[in-house]
């Protein structure tokens, strides 16, 4: 069963966008637009907004002026799926790999149908091409941090999304699993969907994504790596220290 | 042995406490696997207090108090959710706010209506034996009303339990599975008082779940495990009660914590 579902054509516009968080503003005239096929890096030091910005446009969080407006995605039929912090999953709860990418097929479900044999095939065909088929049935306490991230992209493909924001995904993986996570989100941004990745991590990555916003509670600059990574936007993200990263960076 | 088993069944009273504690004992371990997995512990034990204005409503207006507690129950599970968004306290705060109240609102009706005649003691520790044919009925419906709605949701459990963001981005439907979830609780609490009372419900809410939850790997499974251990230690715990003129409360929930202690001697899980 193919896992790649008819994702083609959505897009993602967000016009001044403010989101204030306890009297705060957390962000502030946020304004960028993401077409189909792209893999998109937000950066940011710690508080920049940037799970804000994901839950605002997950529809988590009010927006207070602004428009988040996203083009030929259903969310009630899980068209946008949402990878967690690793701390806001409930890892006391036991279930398989096979289970939490099961949950992906919630929303085609519906209420009382259980999964049928399409549900089943999808669910195997998804496993099999994130190389977790051999630990279908292993705890998800049982895996790498690498493992974990793969299991929830699973779960996306089971959704059929065609946006996938992913919330810090690289923390607590190794270079080798962030590789190879990149290379499976390359692969879904090919087949068009819109995949957004919340990190930190400017050394390995950078390069990698299509497009890079570069956040500090507004946009600091938006665009290819090449033209966004500059002294002047790191100084802006991270202060002197950014400088620093950009020169280490050139070397 | 036989006689053990066979000759308290001779009594009326006693088969309607074997089906109660049987009944009991499945439907309070299976939410129990989700109170021990979502921390709702504290929840559960503040369903199982603030049910008491209810139950004494039921005993003044002359209906049985099971059935006038379910809308108190459930109007206190919606209420913390509420009540922890709009001010934006910690659920643990609101439960704590709204238990209290409660329970307090349950002794003043108490004491404002001495011609009721309620033993408080009832109350607090649980009278099986004097459970009615009418509580059996209504523990019967409220069990298979759970059943029926563990079963259709239990894939939007399942992710709501996990993966709580996640979940909500998917759709209203995971909201609405948590109030369902906690509606469900309330439920099940009002037919566990009958058996271990107001005090002691917590016992086979938690223990039996939490003890296969130290035994088997997956959620199904530490479900279906849960309510055999419950089963086994009311139904247990009833005979011991009859036969050695013990509350039958405590004896279940000593059964049940017995158990427990074995397991957890022999068995240990790593922790997450």
């Amino acid at each position: 069963m193919n896992p790649a579902p008819n994702v083609h054509g959505a897009s993602m516009s967000l016009q001044d966008v403010t989101v204030e968080l306890d009297g705060h503003m957390a962000l502030s005239n946020v304004t960028f637009d993401v077409h189909a096929g792209t893999l998109m890096g937000v950066v940011g030091p710690n508080g920049a907004g940037k799970s804000t910005l994901f839950n605002a446009i997950a529809g988590l969080l009010p927006v207070r002026r602004g428009k988040v407006t996203l083009h030929r995605v259903d969310r009630g039929s899980g068209a946008l799926a949402y990878v967690p912090q690793q701390e806001s999953v409930n890892w006391r709860f036991p279930v398989t790999v096979m289970d939490v990418a099961m949950m992906g097929r919630c929303c085609k479900l519906g209420w009382c149908r259980r999964p049928g044999k399409r549900d089943r095939d999808l669910v195997d065909a998804c496993l099999y091409r994130l190389g977790l088929w051999d630990h279908r049935s292993a705890l998800m306490t049982e895996l790498s941090g690498g493992q974990k991230q793969r299991v929830f992209v699973a779960r996306a493909l089971t959704q059929e999304a065609s946006v996938l924001l992913l919330d810090e995904a690289f923390s607590g993986v190794d270079v080798g699993a962030q590789e190879g996570l990149i290379e499976v989100l390359q692969t879904m941004k090919n087949e068009g969907r819109i995949v957004l990745l919340a990190t930190h991590d400017l050394t390995n990555l950078a390069g990698r994504f299509d497009q890079v916003l570069c956040l500090n509670r507004q946009v600091c600059a938006c665009g290819p790596p090449d033209q966004v990574f500059t002294s002047e936007v790191m100084e802006k993200l991270y202060g002197a220290h950014g400088v620093r990263l950009t020169r280490d960076g050139e070397q | 042995m036989i006689d053990f088993v066979v000759a308290p069944l001779e009594y009326g009273f006693m088969v309607r406490a074997l089906i109660g504690s049987v009944l009991v004992g499945v439907m309070c371990p299976l939410l129990g696997a989700y109170v021990v997995t979502r921390n709702l512990a504290f929840m559960g034990d503040a369903l199982a207090h603030a049910v008491l204005p209810g139950m004494v409503l039921g005993f003044i207006v002359g209906i049985n108090p099971a059935i006038a507690a379910v809308p108190t129950g459930v109007s206190v599970a919606v209420l913390v959710r509420i009540v922890s968004r709009r001010a934006g306290l910690s659920a643990d705060t609101s439960i704590g706010i709204l238990f209290a109240a409660m329970f307090a609102l349950g002794l003043v009706m108490l004491a404002t209506s001495p011609t009721i005649g309620v033993d408080m003691e009832d109350l607090l520790l649980g009278q099986i034996l004097a459970i009615s044919p009418t509580d059996i009925y209504v523990s019967l419906g409220i069990t298979i009303v759970v059943i029926l709605g563990l079963f259709a949701l239990h894939h939007w459990l399942l992710f709501a339990s996990f993966d709580p963001v996640g979940s909500q981005v998917v759709g209203a439907r995971a909201n609405f599975v948590d109030y369902v979830l906690l509606v469900m609780l309330a439920l099940v609490i009002v037919i566990g008082i009958q058996a271990a009372g107001i005090v002691l419900v917590m016992a086979m809410l938690v223990t039996p779940a939490a003890t296969a939850y130290v035994l088997v790997r997956r959620f199904v499974s530490m479900m279906m495990a849960a309510a055999a251990i419950g089963t086994a230690a009311a139904v247990t715990g009833l005979y011991i009660s009859y036969h050695f003129n013990l509350p039958a409360g405590p004896a279940m929930t000593l059964v049940a914590s017995g158990i427990f202690v074995l397991v957890v001697s022999f068995r240990r899980k790593a922790p997450v």
